[in-house]
């Protein structure tokens, strides 16, 4: 009975984090935009050769994703503190957790749609074969989004409420985030290249506990951390 | 159905709050009994917005103790959020969600499933916005989807902080008859009021913050009828 | 009822000044014992004696990181504020020696690869282990309140500490260029006896850091509640 009550609080809150980011219009659009830009300046950075673009791919996308997201996690605390509605959300008897993985679901989908439109673009920028494996590279960009959006969840939830929350979320998520987008990368470069030394499972098999073990204690530590 | 409750709403034993360096509550004692609607006066700045909440269990008080219905604010968070309501100053509503969004979205929360929430827009005033965006509302319009959402189930105790600013006359009426029915009910109400004139009739009991280097609390004698045996609050 | 204050009893005991005194005694004589009884390196010469300094700095980096993770705990658990005093104590410590291990890391590796950065994986893990501390270090900057202060770092804390090992492998699997890890088992004898001396020696240097930082915390705590109490005047 309790976890259907919970459940409920998720979706309410995944529900309302999406429904007021479509209607602002402003935001997954110019933080869509965004990544793409970062991508192209990154096009400018290694190219015009095409085989060091090919080269740079997986590293220039995840990296543009990386960026255009920390605007994302944010922003989904953002709503409640433009309109004082963080104490009201407190204040609904129940699980904190919930509050957490509402905004989880909400995060994940907004950064997966920003992914696709990021990995459209990089194909044709980065003159990018679709490799043959192209499920498993699939599930390469799944787990490793969700990776950042859970660390870039939970630690916006301090950043965004503290001074100086631009440079504090990506000084306190990049360095945490270094084996997601270490494995993330190298197992979308070896995707891409056909992966002809059977590396890439390593590397999935890495992002799969990474995401396990932060996705654990970040539900566990979320109530320390949205109470304070 | 009344509300009976033996516990008293609110107890609060020398509650003191520091802000950084600042001490702004410096030892508060006070009682709220069931079915009592007491308003909370003060300068600005006193604490007296402090006070409420703590006992709304937002802040946690630096020294002291309250306890709401029996349950203690720091230890028992969740059991005092199920009994309390908080009108806040900032309505804390979300602006790009309709009126009647933004009550299906409490009332999730709330875990009311099928809640009535056109009655209780129409209670408030509400019914021809219901589908429109907060963010076109007046302060006024915003105070009163707030008191919707504050009525979806029946808190045995308000925390109203400053609820008739930006209010006319009609709104003021509004409050006033919450505040009435909340009192008939066997509920009760600790109201923080920036000045006495809305409330007149509605409270049983004002107390005032003195806020300064001192930090006294003194009482005032009791606006309106004083129920017989209920105990005087204490000078600190 | 919660008690009004603790007004922090700030023992000052000699014990811990002769400890100190000790432990940079302790650290001279390591340091001279490593470097007179350790030949040459075949390869590395003269510059092998670096390792006195380098090795022991970078296992006390981890003990501090795993002290960090250990009061972070405890300060969530019992929200006690002494535990979030000592965590905190100890990732500026720890954030020291961290700073330590790599600039020596880059003296030692500017002879030995011709270069000052090599992307190896310890010393990269080292430098991922370095900015986290800077980030945990720059949260507590930039949060005023006490309580959120020590429950916000108390969650970056454990975390950090947790990425410690992913970190870690996840930058060995990406390269693998430094030497296999030296341990007094796998490294020559001749080494052991300099290397364990001085990873003692690093090990009380860190205690009386961590005491000192801590202790100074604990006066800057006490002097701000000695106020509270004049200003409520003795509830």
């Amino acid at each position: 009975m309790a976890w259907r009550e919970d459940w409920r609080r998720v979706r309410a809150i995944a529900w309302k984090d999406l429904t007021t980011e479509r209607r602002s219009k402003a935001g997954f659009n110019s933080v869509a935009s965004l990544g793409v830009t970062i991508l192209v300046l990154f096009g400018f950075a290694l190219g015009p050769d095409a085989e060091a673009l090919r080269a740079a791919a997986a590293g220039a996308l995840w990296l543009s994703v990386l960026f255009a997201g920390v605007l994302a996690f944010n922003r989904s605390y953002q709503v409640e503190l433009e309109s004082h509605a963080l104490e009201p959300l407190l204040l609904y008897p129940g699980a904190r957790w919930t509050i957490y993985a509402g905004k989880l679901l909400a995060n994940a989908l907004f950064v997966g749609l920003m992914l696709v439109i990021v990995v459209v673009a990089g194909i044709a920028l980065f003159q990018v074969a679709i490799p043959a494996q192209w499920p498993a590279l699939l599930g390469v960009l799944a787990l490793g989004a969700f990776g950042l959006v859970v660390l870039g969840t939970f630690y916006a939830a301090m950043a965004s409420r503290s001074r100086a929350r631009e440079v504090l979320l990506p000084l306190l998520l990049f360095p945490m985030l270094v084996p997601v987008l270490l494995a993330a990368m190298s197992a979308s470069k070896a995707f891409l290249a056909g992966d002809p030394m059977h590396e890439a499972g390593a590397w999935v098999r890495l992002l799969l506990a990474y995401d396990l073990i932060f996705l654990l204690s970040t539900l566990l530590a979320f109530e320390h951390v949205i109470e304070a | 159905m009344a509300h009976a409750h033996r516990e008293l709403a609110i107890a609060a034993r020398g509650v003191a709050r520091r802000f950084g360096a600042r001490w702004v509550l410096r030892g508060v004692t006070l009682d709220v009994h069931a079915g009592e609607v007491v308003g909370l006066l003060g300068a600005n700045g006193c604490g007296k917005t402090t006070l409420l909440r703590i006992v709304a269990t937002l802040l946690k008080p630096s020294a002291g103790e309250v306890r709401v219905f029996g349950h203690e604010v720091v230890r028992n968070a969740d059991a005092v959020r199920s009994e309390i309501g908080f009108l806040a100053h900032a309505p804390g509503l979300y602006d790009d969600l309709t009126a009647r969004e933004n009550l299906r979205f409490a009332a999730e929360m709330l875990g009311l499933g099928h809640c009535d929430l056109d009655g209780a827009l129409a209670r408030v005033g509400l019914s021809h916005v219901a589908h429109e965006r907060v963010r076109g509302f007046s302060a006024g319009m915003q105070r009163r989807l707030a008191v919707a959402r504050l009525m979806l189930r029946r808190p045995g105790l308000l925390l109203l902080d400053e609820p008739y600013s930006n209010l006319d006359a009609d709104g003021i009426a509004l409050m006033n008859a919450v505040l009435r029915d909340q009192r008939q009910w066997g509920g009760s109400a600790l109201v923080v009021l920036h000045e006495l004139a809305p409330a007149t009739g509605v409270l049983d009991r004002t107390v005032r913050i003195e806020g300064g280097r001192a930090g006294l609390m003194t009482t005032h004698a009791p606006t309106s009828h004083r129920r017989p045996g209920a105990p005087h609050l204490e000078v600190v | 009822m919660t008690t009004l204050v603790h007004p922090l009893v700030v023992p000052r005991p000699r014990g811990w000044s002769w400890f100190g005194g000790f432990a940079f005694a302790f650290l001279i004589v390591s340091q001279v014992t490593g470097i007179l009884t350790s030949p040459p390196d075949r390869d590395m010469g003269d510059l092998q004696k670096i390792m006195y300094v380098h090795v022991p700095a970078a296992w006390i980096t981890f003990l501090c990181f795993f002290v960090v993770l250990l009061f972070s705990l405890r300060s969530l658990w019992r929200g006690r504020e002494r535990d979030d005093l000592l965590a905190a104590s100890a990732a500026e410590v720890g954030a020291t020696f961290n700073g330590l291990t790599l600039m020596l890391g880059m003296i030692w590796g500017r002879p030995t690869w011709g270069v000052w950065w090599a992307w190896d994986a310890r010393l990269t893990s080292t430098l991922v282990l370095f900015l986290i501390f800077v980030g945990y270090l720059a949260l507590r900057a930039f949060v005023e309140d006490p309580q959120r202060r020590a429950q916000w770092s108390a969650a970056v804390g454990v975390m950090g500490a947790i990425n410690v090992p992913i970190v870690y492998m996840s930058v060995r699997w990406w390269r693998t260029l430094h030497q296999v890890q030296s341990s007094p088992s796998t490294i020559d004898p001749h080494y052991v006896l300099g290397l364990r001396m001085n990873a003692f020696a690093f090990l009380f240097v860190m205690i009386y850091f961590i005491h000192r930082r801590y202790e100074a915390a604990q006066v800057a705590r006490a002097a701000e509640q000695a106020a509270e109490a004049a200003a409520l005047g003795g509830m």
